[in-house]
């Protein structure tokens, strides 16, 4: 069966004064309904971008190019204005990461919701079905919070509201763009829950993007981490949490302590070095500045996606020659350079 | 351990290697040079502005007539596109038989000399308000405001036309009088610079060394007020001309024998219907400077802007 | 809200009082009053039966607190050119002027908020340029010579509309543009800037994400944004275009307080010019603070 959304080969150009800039370098992804893809990777590697694009969002001057983004079948590219209208918000939903700007200070809450549902969903647009869908996702008082406007609720109090508007718009997909970066860490986990409930209920498919790892583990079905604009490891989520490949991604969960594992005096896991500007084309891995494992053969040329046995994909030279890695130990000190 | 300082002095150097391109920085002064050569307005502007100011300086080189001779066997001569126009005088004579082209040429310098003149009034003025207000805050703030806001509730032209017909329409008296009422837009831009320099660090910093006020005023603020002061002091340079064309127009501007743009409209206009040309000259000439101006102003502003051109 | 309201118009009547003593000391300010109403041929007990009848031998302050006091209950003098009360004379000529400027600002309105919105829509292109053009040339051409270009073209020779007096509702279109043409450039580009920053604000991010149609976006969610600094400047035009309408009605020779301020100007009509100064920017005053309300009634986070 064809995934839902199905994205191969995307990549994103910018022209600008100081050259060509390429946020996303060739981009493969896909969710199936009922499935949660999380997309990991730090600020600037693209992946707001990708997901941006994947609705046709991108800034007027960005040049978008791909081999498919079909969802359902259909193939979004080059789509007229007419008919992203009839996809956006009913079949792919996105929540946003700043709850405080996403809604508009001018028109009360039950207002704007109502303004989208009565779009797309008409018959769900009365004020009964809008009160128990926030009460659905844990909002008490509904009618009252429905009056008021989006300054005078908290954030996560909006996050939910956004969440039970995309949700009233009953998409088959949801696009969760950081959708806990600006909460509390309580309220995250929170947030978090909900989403991976609502999904267990509706089966509708999420693609949850952001830049902690701590976030993805126990809802995400699959992992992409993004690196320089590239998909640099993918695969099932506890092979990736429990065994990463990638030296990447091993960084990534380096920085994270292990309670009960990482040793009181044990110094945490960084990454050495800055993302670099996606300027130009490439002509060595991407990651090479950055590597403790970097070797003569990674300057070469850019490095492709390799497919492992047990399903999953590293851009990893090394890795891709079979050359035995160190499997990763949680709380394990970090090599020097 | 090396690695991290090495990545961490340059940040703006890309991972080599990796990458290809590399970007200069330019000094704030070369990147606006760069700016300005490449604004269209600042060109456009720019070369009308030194084409009018040059042929107005060098006026008795342009033509060799005098304005104030009358001639009234050739009175309303039309002008050389005619069929009847002659070289003797290109532009045609007005109703005094007075050349045109002169009276277009000395009359843009009574325009643009009350111009000049009522700016540098009106900065005066509008400065020593905006820097005080700015600067001092609190009561000195209060009190510029509400002065402010006093001459913004006075209709700016009837004023005038007021202040002229009782004062005197003297040449000095225009000035003040036009001066003396534009400068609210440079009481507004510098205050609101002044304010948000005072809150920086270097002006903190020289009042921590123990630097006297004035000395603040003149060695730290008016440099850095100098940019946006620039801007708006062009562009009200076009409105005071507007404004003196149209008391001169209404009879309560320039006097003759003296003229200016705005007077020779005002005598052309019983003249328009079979005359044309007589308003038309005039007309373009004034719009055509006031554009140039407007144009030079708005490039300088997308110039002089941090983030250029919205 | 109510304290707002209340400051604004304290600091207002405070404003117009330092307005009217303004006002009141320029017109006293040049030569003696009397002489200008005696005419030329006045003997000197004729110039002395008239200062003493218009209490123009009291100390200055007393003069200007008789005449706050008269206009305060409603009597705006007496003209002694036209030898009628101020008052009425007035109430007769406003509604010319007041039409004027509904006319000249819907017109300017009507023209610079599309452009500028179409301009922010599609930044740097021709029809942006389109835009900016206009907006410049407007700012370039003094009223004036404006309404003389409007006279000619579509008075004279194309004949469609009238070029003077007041009559009809026809006659106001001329100079409602004359007039209007000179607001447009600052309310256009006030609507691009604001446009072209809300249009890049998160919610009008959302609005686009969800699908919604053009007006939804670009109007409910954008345009009432940027609208609100426009609302406050298009009430200042309007301000201006009371006391800027000298010059169309003189050009145009219709019957408002412009023409009237400037006919009374040239006969020294003592009275009627300081009740007109006072009217206008009383009337500007007024309008200030309604900007300043209609501001805080379309944006809720203003409403401290």
């Amino acid at each position: 069966m064809a995934p839902l959304l199905d994205v191969r080969g995307l990549k994103i150009s910018i022209p600008t004064h100081g050259g060509l800039l390429n946020p996303v370098r060739g981009v493969d992804l896909s969710v199936d309904r009922g499935e949660t893809l999380a997309i990991v990777g730090e600020s600037g590697c693209g992946k707001s971008m990708t997901a941006q694009a994947i609705l046709g969002l991108l800034p007027r001057n960005a040049r978008l190019s791909a081999e498919r983004v079909a969802f359902d079948g259909q193939s979004l590219i080059g789509l007229p204005i007419r008919q992203w209208r009839k996809i956006r918000g009913r079949r792919i939903a996105m929540i946003f990461q700043d709850p405080m700007t996403a809604f508009d200070p001018c028109y009360r809450m039950g207002d704007q919701m109502a303004e989208i549902v009565r779009w797309h969903r008409p018959a769900s647009a009365n004020p009964r079905a809008i009160a128990d869908m926030l009460a659905r996702v844990g909002i008490s008082a509904p009618d009252e919070r429905l009056g008021q406007y989006p300054h005078q609720l908290s954030g996560g109090l909006r996050q939910r509201m956004m969440i039970a508007t995309a949700l009233l718009c009953q998409p088959d997909l949801i696009i969760a763009d950081e959708p806990t970066t600006a909460l509390d860490v309580t309220i995250q986990a929170q947030i978090l829950k909900l989403l991976a409930d609502l999904q267990a209920e509706t089966s509708v498919g999420l693609v949850l993007i952001t830049h902690d790892l701590g976030v993805v583990a126990g809802i995400a079905d699959r992992i992409a981490v993004m690196y320089g604009g590239e998909v640099v490891e993918a695969g099932a989520a506890e092979a990736i949490l429990g065994a990463p490949r990638h030296p990447y991604t091993q960084g990534l969960l380096d920085c994270i302590p292990t309670p009960g594992e990482t040793g009181r005096r044990a110094a945490l896991g960084y990454i050495p070095g800055v993302v670099p500007r996606p300027l130009g084309e490439l002509t060595a891995c991407n990651f090479l500045e950055r590597c403790a494992r970097a070797e003569a053969v990674c300057r070469q040329r850019p490095v492709a996606l390799s497919g492992l046995p047990d399903g999953r994909a590293v851009r990893c030279r090394l890795v891709a020659d079979g050359r035995a890695l160190a499997i990763h130990e949680p709380g394990r000190e970090a090599q020097p350079a | 351990m090396s690695a991290i300082v090495d990545q961490g002095t340059d940040m703006a150097a890309p991972a080599a290697g990796a990458l290809e391109a590399r970007h200069r920085v330019l000094s704030p002064g070369r990147l606006a040079i760069r700016r300005a050569v490449s604004h269209s307005g600042f060109w456009l502007g720019g070369v009308t502005l030194a084409v009018i100011l040059i042929a107005i300086i060098f006026a008795p080189l342009v033509t060799g007539a005098d304005p104030s001779t009358q001639d009234l066997s050739l009175r309303l001569a039309p002008p050389i596109w005619h069929a009847e126009g002659a070289w003797a005088h290109p532009l045609g004579t007005d109703h005094l038989g007075r050349d045109y082209l002169a009276l277009l040429l000395y009359g843009g310098r009574i325009s643009l000399l009350i111009g000049v003149l009522t700016i540098l009034i009106s900065t005066l003025i509008g400065v020593t308000l905006g820097v005080a207000a700015g600067y001092f805050g609190g009561t000195v703030d209060l009190v510029v405001n509400f002065i402010l806001t006093v001459r913004l509730t006075l209709p700016v032209v009837l004023v005038a036309l007021v202040a002229v017909a009782v004062l005197g329409q003297s040449l000095p008296l225009l000035v003040l009088v036009i001066g003396g009422l534009m400068w609210d837009r440079l009481v507004i831009v510098t205050r609101a610079t002044t304010q948000q320099l005072a809150a920086r660090d270097f002006i903190i910093a020289a009042r921590a060394l123990g630097a006297s006020t004035p000395r603040i005023f003149l060695r730290e603020l008016l440099p850095n007020i100098t940019a946006p002061l620039i801007v708006v002091c062009t562009l009200e340079l076009a409105r005071a001309i507007l404004l003196e064309s149209t008391l001169s127009f209404l009879g309560l501007g320039v006097l003759p024998p003296l003229t200016s743009w705005g007077l020779m409209i005002a005598e052309a206009k019983s003249q328009f219907l079979f005359r044309p040309w007589l308003i038309a000259i005039p007309g373009v000439a004034l719009a055509a400077l006031v554009l140039a101006i407007n144009l030079l102003g708005d490039a300088l502003r997308d110039i002089t802007s941090p983030d250029g051109k919205a | 809200m109510l304290v707002f309201i209340a400051k604004r118009l304290g600091v207002t009547a405070l404003v117009l009082l330092v307005t009217s003593i303004l006002s009141f000391s320029l017109v006293h300010l040049a030569g003696d009053p009397a002489v200008a109403m005696a005419g030329e041929r006045a003997t000197p007990e004729q110039i002395e039966s008239i200062r003493r009848i218009y209490g123009f031998d009291r100390p200055f302050h007393l003069q200007y607190l008789q005449w706050i006091g008269d206009v305060l209950q409603g009597d705006l003098g007496r003209s002694t050119y036209l030898k009628e009360d101020v008052a009425p004379v007035l109430a007769k000529h406003l509604p010319v002027t007041a039409t004027l400027g509904v006319f000249a600002l819907l017109f300017a309105l009507a023209l610079s908020v599309p452009l500028g919105v179409v301009a922010a829509l599609r930044p740097n292109s021709l029809i942006d340029r389109a835009a900016l053009v206009i907006s410049v040339t407007g700012q370039s051409m003094p009223s004036f010579l404006s309404a003389i270009a409007l006279i000619f073209v579509f008075g004279v020779m194309l004949r469609w509309l009238p070029i003077s007096g007041n009559a009809t509702l026809a006659h106001y279109v001329l100079p409602a543009v004359a007039l209007g043409y000179y607001a447009s450039p600052a309310i256009m580009r006030l609507t691009r800037s604001g446009m072209i920053e809300v249009m890049q604000s998160d919610h009008v991010k959302t609005a686009r994400a969800y699908g919604l149609s053009a007006w939804q976006t670009i109007v409910r969610h954008g345009l009432r944004h940027a609208i609100i600094p426009v609302v406050a400047v298009a009430t200042v035009q309007f301000g201006y275009m009371l006391g800027g309408s000298v010059v169309i009605e003189a050009v145009f020779s219709m019957d408002g307080i412009g023409n009237l301020a400037w006919l009374s100007i040239r006969r020294y009509d003592v009275e009627v010019i300081q009740a007109i100064l006072l009217i206008v920017a009383a009337t500007y005053a007024v309008l200030a603070l309604l900007g300043d309300l209609l501001n805080a009634a379309l944006d809720p986070r203003i409403r401290v």
